[in-house]
């Protein structure tokens, strides 16, 4: 094993490739190259650098020119790393939208609150708060009602687009999403029969579960082991397979739900709604029943944000970089779907938020997954928090499904970012 | 030191790869020519363990196939022919990740792993840009970037598939220069196909021609592109002339006007 930490020489000599090609044995190889370079300078970095390595030693190739501005920028004797990119810029923007987002949603509802009776309703129910004198009913409203279902929308949101953005992200797939292999399909098929079978309505939320889980291991199973040993044999190639049985797997599952609601049209309400998507009947046991799934899945997506950059290099090179491909995807799936199943069982299916939220923070923000995984996850939250506001205040006292409002507010939003930005080459 | 016997691939009942056997000791250079389906790539993915294949591939006596990813990746660092590039990804990200295999699983990159692509960037002329993303690069910074990464791995073997393809001579040259400077510096085995056959010719310690899956010659560049042995695969018109002592190889057009 070589070490690469090669102290560059003090000053003198041109501590860089081509330059030193220029130098050493082969001189004539590097002029030729040096002449025949028809590349055009490829920025305004260069291009200004090119003057000065002109200047220096009346070369006017721009390929040495990049040589020319690695002189001139100057390598000290320890060469150091420019330094890492901002994590924190994006996470304490969308950590801002988050808190403002919570802040709204628990101020606003049908009962008029002043801001100094919702602190005062916060602070009653803390361990050792300062004296407050409070209505009990205050309290109530804002601890029964309004936080707990701020606290399931953040959740939910949180765990649709951290979901979105890891699915994309192991799939190697912009549309992918958490319901790509066939959580939605399994969760309502599930709720559906649930339905049908007049199972208590506390019921549904379990099964919906379940039916999730087992769609995505069915979609799994079916799919990974298809074109395996023949193509590409035994490592790579089973990503396409598996997107496409999710596919089928959907189609199968929804073909069924629709013919069991056809049959039983007198629960096609009931179900509808469920299908929309709701947070309306919120309550702490479904923050506590989600939380544990939400938190290991989301602690597991964002322990693989490096991985999941690694994967951005294709499938190969991730495989001669050292990383198990299959083993990666299949815990980042498993960790993903657990999650977003948990989520969607007390939401219903609110569509559309695991793929605009982690595409609009690739637009604005970028794209690796060491920034995207954990500001996703915050972003959705308050994204889902926000949506809900409107969902429950636009034709208030009526509430329009959260799943209408994601949709008709966010995609709009998303066409613009998408529209604004030149470049799409990073979408996954 | 990268050793292959008798190494097979087939797909779907087609043989890619029938038995090669070839060996590079450290700071040795082979080059592995031959026509278009040949085989080279299968070869160089046969030895990077991306593809299933019969017959031993071993690194300093120690067989690859009994070695978890992550040891072969200390041991052999691949590029492909077309590396995908993430357009928005910084040069020193993408570096960066080729420290993984030094970085244990679910962890961050370490100061060593920092100056180490430091060091890299610095020696590849590429610490001017080293905070671009990898979209801005011209073609010969994005094959230094590459390399680069490749380098980050630290492994005595480095395998290269045609990793000058895609650009122009005067580039080509410069970066093959680069990769043989650095092979010297650092001891490297360097397997690489190469599609230039008078490239190869000057850069390569020794030759590889494969054809239909087999290696049909092997030796000295002198020995190998010589026009009785390469007609055969690269049709009537091919011709090595001599010039200031190394080969050219050049194809003529048969039908004159």
């Amino acid at each position: 094993m070589t070490d690469s930490e090669r102290p560059a020489p003090a000053g003198a000599a041109p501590p860089s490739g081509a330059a030193a090609a220029a130098n050493g044995s082969n001189a004539t190889a590097a002029a030729a190259a040096a002449a025949g370079d028809a590349n055009p300078a490829p920025g305004p970095a260069v291009g200004s650098g090119a003057t000065a390595a002109a200047a220096d030693d009346g070369n006017p190739a721009p390929g040495p020119a990049a040589v020319g501005v690695a002189a001139v920028a100057g390598s000290p004797v320890t060469p150091e790393l420019p330094p890492a990119r901002r994590l924190w810029i994006p996470l304490a923007v969308a950590g801002a939208v988050l808190v403002v987002a919570v802040i709204v949603g628990v101020s606003v509802g049908p009962t008029a609150l002043t801001p100094a009776a919702i602190a005062d309703a916060l602070i009653a129910k803390l361990p050792w708060h300062p004296a407050v004198t409070v209505p009990a009913v205050d309290v109530a409203i804002v601890w029964q009602i309004r936080l707990p279902r701020v606290v399931l929308g953040a959740l939910v949101g949180a765990m649709l687009s951290g979901g979105g953005a890891a699915y994309q992200g192991v799939f190697r797939n912009p549309l992918a999403d958490p319901y790509l292999l066939g959580i939605a399909a399994g969760a309502g098929l599930a709720a559906t029969i649930a339905v049908v079978a007049g199972a208590p309505s506390t019921l549904i939320p379990p099964l919906a579960f379940i039916g999730g889980v087992a769609a995505v291991a069915l979609t799994y199973v079916l799919g990974s082991g298809a074109g395996r040993d023949r193509e590409s044999p035994g490592l790579v190639g089973t990503t396409t397979s598996v997107v496409l049985a999710g596919v089928a797997v959907a189609a199968l599952l929804t073909a069924f739900q629709t013919y069991l609601l056809q049959q039983h049209t007198q629960v096609l309400q009931q179900v509808y709604s469920w299908i929309l998507g709701e947070l309306s009947l919120a309550s702490w046991s479904n923050v506590t029943t989600i939380l544990p799934y939400v938190t290991v899945s989301a602690v597991v997506l964002i322990a693989h944000r490096r991985l999941l950059d690694v994967l951005r290099l294709g499938e190969a090179e991730a495989t001669t970089l050292g990383v198990n491909v299959a083993r990666l995807r299949l815990t980042v799936v498993l960790a993903a779907t657990l999650g977003t199943a948990a989520a969607v069982s007390v939401s219903g299916l609110i569509g559309f938020v695991g793929i605009i939220v982690p595409h609009t923070i690739r637009l604005t923000a970028g794209s690796s997954y060491r920034m995207l995984l954990p500001v996703s996850m915050v972003a959705g939250g308050a994204f889902l928090v926000l949506a809900d506001l409107v969902a429950r205040t636009a034709q208030a006292p009526a509430e329009v499904p959260i799943g209408v409002i994601t949709a008709a507010a966010g995609a709009p939003f998303f066409l613009f970012v998408l529209r604004s930005r030149r470049s799409l080459r990073d979408l996954a | 030191m990268i050793s292959l016997e008798g190494v097979r691939v087939s797909y779907a009942g087609q043989v890619a790869l029938d038995g090669v056997t070839a060996q590079v000791t450290a700071a040795e250079w082979l080059g592995v020519i031959g026509p278009n389906g040949a085989g080279k790539t299968t070869l160089l993915r046969a030895a990077a363990r991306l593809l299933r294949h019969e017959g031993a591939i071993t690194i300093d006596g120690e067989p690859t196939a009994a070695m978890s990813r992550r040891r072969l990746a200390r041991l052999v660092a691949y590029v492909p022919q077309r590396p995908l590039l993430p357009a928005d990804m910084t040069v020193t990200d993408y570096v960066l990740l080729g420290r993984t295999p030094h970085i244990g699983y679910l962890r961050g990159e370490t100061a060593r792993d920092r100056r180490v692509c430091a060091g890299l960037l610095d020696r590849l002329a590429l610490a001017a840009m080293a905070a671009r993303p990898l979209a801005t690069l011209s073609g010969g910074e994005l094959q230094r970037a590459v390399l680069a990464r490749a380098l980050a791995q630290e492994a005595p073997v480095l395998l290269l598939d045609e990793p000058t393809s895609a650009l122009d001579l005067g580039r080509r040259v410069e970066a093959l220069e680069l990769v043989d400077e650095i092979r010297a510096e650092r001891s490297l085995t360097v397997l690489s196909a190469v599609h230039d056959l008078t490239l190869a010719g000057q850069f390569a310690d020794r030759l590889l021609l494969l054809a239909d899956g087999q290696a049909v010659a092997a030796g000295p560049p002198a020995s190998v592109l010589r026009a009785d042995v390469l007609r055969p695969h690269f049709g009537p018109g091919l011709r090595v002339l001599r010039s200031n002592g190394s080969l050219v190889v050049l194809a003529e057009r048969m039908q004159r006007r």
